[in-house]
């Protein structure tokens, strides 16, 4: 019999069934665990889901290639510029386009700023949890930048579409870079200013350190990506070992810690930051001249000036603004790593404009499926100590 | 004697002319300052009060759905400061809130919920859509997403964005507070308070 079945808030034996959300002021979205509780210690949690379900995957099987890039940003709404590079670089294999390397710098730069986005938001929200209402500012405070920053380059904070089929929807600008360097001089003391308020802390230590432990079998077995598996000790980064957008290129470590707690995710995610901060240092250094995007026109616009002189250009960009990208038969997967973990798009197209099927493979969805299980082990483990 | 006298006699003079200095003062304050001494004293409706209080202290339920909630958290966060309007106490409890912010796409699954949260609110209370999914669907136009939160609550005010920043949603808060103190000690006050 499920907790379900049993019925909510009833007293069975020594533990307390309790309902948490889907409205619940620490669920940051909307999500139900129904948690058997023996005090204050949780002894399973058995998760519901769809109170967010959108229907995504099937509003893309009628839109054309470029239509579904700003449904993506919508997916993790804390990675858009990940989503967008996971969905192009998918359908950019299909099309066996090559993108010009500025491109590649530039999706590399708004990727991994978004990873330092996202982790302050997770970081800020966890602390809050906690009640460490400070370290929540604080890491709103340096958001705000990165969100200015996307402002500048694409025109909106947070749900950017920047990342394009082909390339990136526009070049970088002058203010945007010099914005960027101004970022990657300030944050790393920030960085250290969340570590000196949490790492040593005894009331966050006290409440993540030994908490959620997940083995590094249970990890592997329950299909965690990004940090927590990191967390549980392996060393596992898409960026490393199936680079994608000249990854290859920037020298950075996969922080990997061995305790798979709370805490080593917290310590994992920190670090996180400071490497991506270092990729986009070196992005930035070695950022090259070039094309933003592709300058085949079958996938991308041809500049402008041309329409005027070229006849071919002005049927290339008629075609393209009215039957969109059409993309060779055939199905392809590509994975990009995101702060989350793995985010991949499977996509079956059946060489029109519109994909047949759009398959997302979402990190946090695919680690839900895990929390009652592991929960309920460990439960066991705790009611039959040996 | 006569010194004695002399010296009564002009301080008598002086004092004399304080008083009437101090009479001519006053009387040319009174004259002066008789406009604003009226402009000081307020005569106003109880309703408008009780108005001018509530739109000060517009308590939001903690209720975060989609990517909106994420640009709701920084409108509360330092740089944009929902304080400076009275409205930054987010509670965990409907019980205590007076205002809910409807922060992203509703899905079907969750329209019930919305609307029970909605109904444990205590009255008067007031319902702000954030973003374009919360007030028509948005680019959501399928089987999963209500279209539009307003055919199960309420609302007051409607904020467009996709998301709106959070200057967006204070401009709606502060449209909202310009609508609670419009209707304040109207009959449409009362009946929002029954």
């Amino acid at each position: 019999m499920s907790v379900t079945e049993q019925g909510l808030l009833e007293r069975d034996k020594d533990t307390m069934t309790l309902n948490m959300g889907p409205q619940h002021p620490s669920t940051h979205g909307v999500f139900r665990v129904i948690l058997e509780m023996d005090g204050e210690i949780v002894k399973t949690a058995e998760p519901e889901i769809g109170y967010l379900h959108t229907g995504i995957e099937k509003n893309c099987e009628n839109k054309r290639y470029i239509h579904v890039i700003p449904m993506t940003d919508r997916l993790d709404y804390l990675n858009p510029p990940g989503n967008n590079l996971a969905f192009c670089l998918t359908t950019e294999k299909l099309l066996g386009v090559e993108i010009p390397e500025r491109a590649q710098s530039l999706r590399v730069i708004m990727c991994e700023l978004a990873r330092i986005a996202s982790h302050l938001v997770w970081l800020g929200t966890h602390a809050l949890d906690i009640g460490a209402m400070t370290v929540f500012l604080y890491c709103w405070r340096e958001r705000e930048m990165v969100l200015d920053l996307n402002e500048e380059v694409s025109g909106v904070r947070m749900m950017t579409s920047y990342i394009r089929v082909g390339g990136v929807a526009k070049d970088a600008t002058r203010p945007w870079l010099d914005g960027i360097r101004d970022f990657i001089d300030y944050f790393p003391a920030k960085v250290d200013e969340y570590e000196l308020l949490l790492t040593n802390n005894p009331i966050w230590i006290d409440r993540t350190q030994g908490i959620g432990v997940l083995s590094r079998e249970e990890a592997i077995d329950w299909s965690l990506s990004g940090p927590a598996l990191r967390a549980s000790g392996v060393n596992w980064d898409i960026r490393k070992s199936h680079p994608y957008s000249g990854y290859e290129k920037y020298s950075f470590d996969v922080p990997v810690y061995q305790g798979g707690d709370i805490y080593d995710r917290y310590r994992v995610r920190i670090e996180e930051m400071r490497q991506s901060r270092e990729i986009v240092k070196q992005a930035i250094e070695k950022l090259p001249a070039g094309d933003y995007k592709t300058p085949d026109n079958k996938v991308s616009l041809p500049p402008r000036e041309t329409l005027d002189t070229s006849m071919e250009a002005l049927i290339h960009h008629f075609k393209l603004v009215s039957e969109g990208i059409s993309v060779p038969k055939g199905e392809a997967y590509v994975p990009i790593e995101g702060p989350r973990g793995e985010v991949g798009f499977y996509i079956v197209s059946d060489g029109t404009n519109i994909p047949y099927r759009v398959k997302l493979r979402a990190p946090s969805f695919m680690a839900i499926p895990g929390i009652w299980e592991l929960t309920y082990l460990a439960s066991q483990e705790y009611s039959c100590p040996t | 004697m006569g010194l004695i006298e002399d010296a009564a006699e002009r301080v008598g003079t002086e004092v004399n002319n304080l008083k009437l200095n101090v009479q001519d003062a006053v009387e040319a304050m009174a004259h002066e300052y008789a406009g604003s001494l009226y402009d000081s004293i307020l005569t106003t409706k109880l309703g408008k009060v009780v108005g001018w209080a509530q739109k000060n202290a517009l308590w939001p339920a903690t209720f975060g759905l989609a990517c909106c909630a994420i640009e709701m958290m920084a409108m509360a966060n330092s740089r944009w400061d929902a304080a400076r309007f009275g409205a930054e106490v987010f509670r965990a409890s409907p019980r205590q809130a007076d205002l809910m912010i409807v922060s992203g796409r509703v899905s079907q699954k969750m329209a019930p919920i919305l609307k029970q949260i909605y109904d444990q609110m205590p009255e008067p209370k007031w319902v702000i859509s954030m973003g374009a999914c919360a007030s028509c669907g948005g680019i959501f136009n399928n089987y999963s997403i209500v279209q539009g939160v307003d055919r199960v609550i309420p609302v007051d005010v409607y904020v467009p964005g996709c998301p709106p920043g959070p200057e967006a949603l204070l401009y709606g808060l502060i449209k909202l507070q310009e609508k609670i103190m419009a209707e304040a000690g109207t009959e449409k006050a009362k009946k929002r308070a029954a």
